[in-house]
């Protein structure tokens, strides 16, 4: 009876052992053969080291934490003037936007952010764009549209100082630069959320 | 030596002289009245003859482009665009394959022309080996080959929007196209530099006159993300991103830069003006919904479809083109009379990942009229929605990333017409 149930026991143990070894060996296979091609591929070392004044000419990125953000600075005074000489063409001399130029000016975003209710709500800097930052980045690659790349960083911090302060969300006074623009919180910040589809059947 | 007399290309005396004498034909341009009139004209008119019986008269020489035959004049509309979008014909295209040149265009400042001998791509931020590479050492790199389509975050929403009988399937949904794209993974590019633990998202930037950029999830740019320097086997055309470009399958098309200049890995998204304010959804319960990358299951029927004119009843397919940015589509439902009663579609060789798959459906028309609708599955079970079910989850103010199904009326008398 004892030895009956000792090699029952015997047996059952003999079957986790055979499991566990043939579970690592079919894991070892897999990791062998089974792995794409891609990732058994070795460093094809092929390239050379960029110089650091070459990553500097393109590392021009702005993020919301501030890092990227040039010395200079600018005021409403000063983005005023640029604004007026450099943007108002396209953009219109209040920001209403004229044809593919969007708008940029509106102070009060619609009761309970309702874009989703009301087509006709322009989105503009001051009730859709959710990061101060990304003013200073878009606008410094990329405007204006016929000279990209070609504004100063304080002309670049004077219009970011101007059109917020036209949208209501710094006062004419403050000086931006990379300290103050960093701590400017944008009113439609809030309402940013992350996708939530996520591969689901359920239409969302 | 070039013998102007066999530049048939061009409408010659010659050619005129062999349509009238030996097989007056059509002239494609220009009306039948016009023939003698053209033959004694200055050699400048780009029209062609066409032979009544083309196996008794010799043929055109080769060329060194094979031009499209005379009668088909797909083409990219509108015109002109720098910083808009121009849309592919898909009325007048058959398989799942775009013919490059009619790949839609989308450009934020311009087509950028880049020579491929001064073009670099640079790899830095939080890496172990800041890199730069040239075009031919993306070549040296093992490639990769694989049909894709792109679609632009945008597309279908002016036809949801301002829907009009006239609309075309390239004006519904002419900002996706499906190529054959060849280069080199992400991931292997990313070895040779080393990610750092703390990389969690790779901003890419494009060498155009917008700078183009976008931070896109490092898991992503890991696992099926490409570059890509050929399309449909040649190198990609330049308003598709000469000499290189990334290549996102499934993801909204914005984010596939364009001309790529720059990787950078970095530790939160760079939350640039595309991601923030532009490609996003706002919702009815008052949120933004950011980084809604994937493209949802879609379809568009494109015969019949507008400007056709169905020329009498009887048997003829119902086909279209149906694609996922979550895999593969798993079938498509047709319905003729308005979504009452669907019945399941043939799909046209195998549907690949990420890809424009073509779908017919046969039907006898009867001669009265008829509600043309598709709706496309995919394999996570996902149901293309109905632009009630659409218009009620996202909101009648949303409409990137618009998804729901079309449909297409057809009148007693044969004419097709869009019905949003």
């Amino acid at each position: 009876m004892a030895d009956r149930l000792i090699y029952r026991g015997n047996k059952i143990l003999n079957r986790v052992v055979l499991s566990i070894v043939l579970f690592i060996y079919c894991a070892a296979c897999a990791q062998a053969d089974g792995a794409p091609i891609a990732q058994r591929r070795p460093r094809y070392e092929l390239g050379r080291a960029p110089s650091a004044a070459e990553i500097a000419a393109l590392d021009i990125d702005v993020n919301p934490a501030g890092a990227g953000l040039p010395e200079g600075q600018g005021t409403t005074a000063t983005g005023a003037t640029t604004y007026a000489l450099k943007c108002a063409a396209c953009h219109g001399p209040s920001g209403e936007g004229i044809d593919k130029s969007p708008r940029l000016i509106g102070t009060v975003p619609p009761p309970g952010f309702a874009f989703a209710s009301d087509a006709s709500a322009p989105k503009t800097i001051g009730n859709y764009w959710p990061f101060a930052t990304t003013l200073y980045d878009y606008i410094h690659r990329a405007m204006p549209i016929t000279a990209p790349g070609s504004l100063t960083s304080d002309e670049t911090y004077g219009l970011v100082a101007f059109l917020l302060e036209r949208n209501g969300i710094v006062p004419a006074t403050m000086v931006i630069d990379a300290k103050s623009l960093q701590r400017v919180v944008m009113p439609a910040r809030r309402y940013f959320v992350r996708d939530n589809r996520l591969g689901s059947p359920t239409f969302r | 030596m070039t013998n102007p007399e066999h530049d048939q290309r061009k409408l010659t005396r010659r050619d005129l002289l062999h349509s009238a004498g030996v097989a007056a034909g059509v002239v494609i341009a220009a009306p039948v009245t016009n023939l003698l009139a053209q033959a004694v004209a200055p050699k400048t008119s780009a029209t062609v003859a066409i032979p009544v019986d083309a196996s008794r008269v010799p043929g055109l020489p080769s060329g060194t482009l094979g031009e499209r035959s005379p009668f088909e004049k797909p083409a990219l509309a509108p015109l002109g665009i720098t910083t808009g979008a121009t849309n592919t014909p898909h009325q007048n295209l058959r398989g799942t394959i775009t013919p490059a040149d009619l790949h839609f265009q989308r450009h934020h400042n311009g087509i950028a022309l880049l020579d491929p001998v001064k073009y670099s791509l640079m790899i830095h931020g939080l890496v172990d080996r800041p890199l730069v590479f040239t075009l031919d050492d993306l070549k040296r790199f093992p490639a990769e080959t694989h049909t894709y389509f792109i679609e632009c975050a945008g597309n279908g929403r002016a036809a949801y929007r301002a829907p009009k009988p006239e609309m075309t399937p390239q004006d519904v949904d002419g900002l996706t196209s499906n190529c054959e794209w060849t280069g080199v993974l992400v991931s292997t590019l990313l070895r040779e530099a080393g990610v750092k633990p703390a990389a969690t998202w790779v901003l890419a930037e494009g060498g155009d006159a917008a700078l183009l950029s976008r931070s896109i999830p490092i898991a992503k740019m890991l696992g099926d993300a490409m570059i890509a320097y050929a399309q449909n086997g040649e190198a990609v055309r330049a308003a598709n991103g000469y000499p290189a470009r990334l290549l996102l399958p499934g993801y909204e098309g914005n984010m596939s830069i364009k001309w790529l200049r720059r990787l950078k890995l970095i530790d939160q998204p760079n939350m640039s003006r595309d991601e923030t304010s532009k490609y996003t959804d706002p919702l009815p319960d008052g949120t933004s919904r950011q980084f809604s990358f994937v493209m949802d299951a879609k379809s568009i029927i494109t015969s019949p479809a507008a400007p056709e004119r169905l020329s009498s009843p009887g048997w003829r397919p119902i086909t279209g083109i149906a694609w996922t940015g979550r895999g593969r589509i798993t079938g498509v439902d047709v319905s003729v009379d308005g979504g009452a009663t669907w019945a399941a579609a043939e799909l046209l060789g195998a549907a690949l990942p990420h890809a424009h798959t073509r779908f017919q459906h046969m039907w006898q028309w009867n001669g009265k009229p008829a509600m043309l609708m598709s709706r496309a599955r995919d394999e996570t079970g996902y149901v293309q929605p109905s632009v009630a079910e659409y218009r009620r989850v996202r909101g009648p103010g949303t409409d990137y990333h618009f998804n729901a199904i079309r449909s297409w009326r057809v009148a007693a008398d044969g004419a097709v017409t869009f019905n949003g």
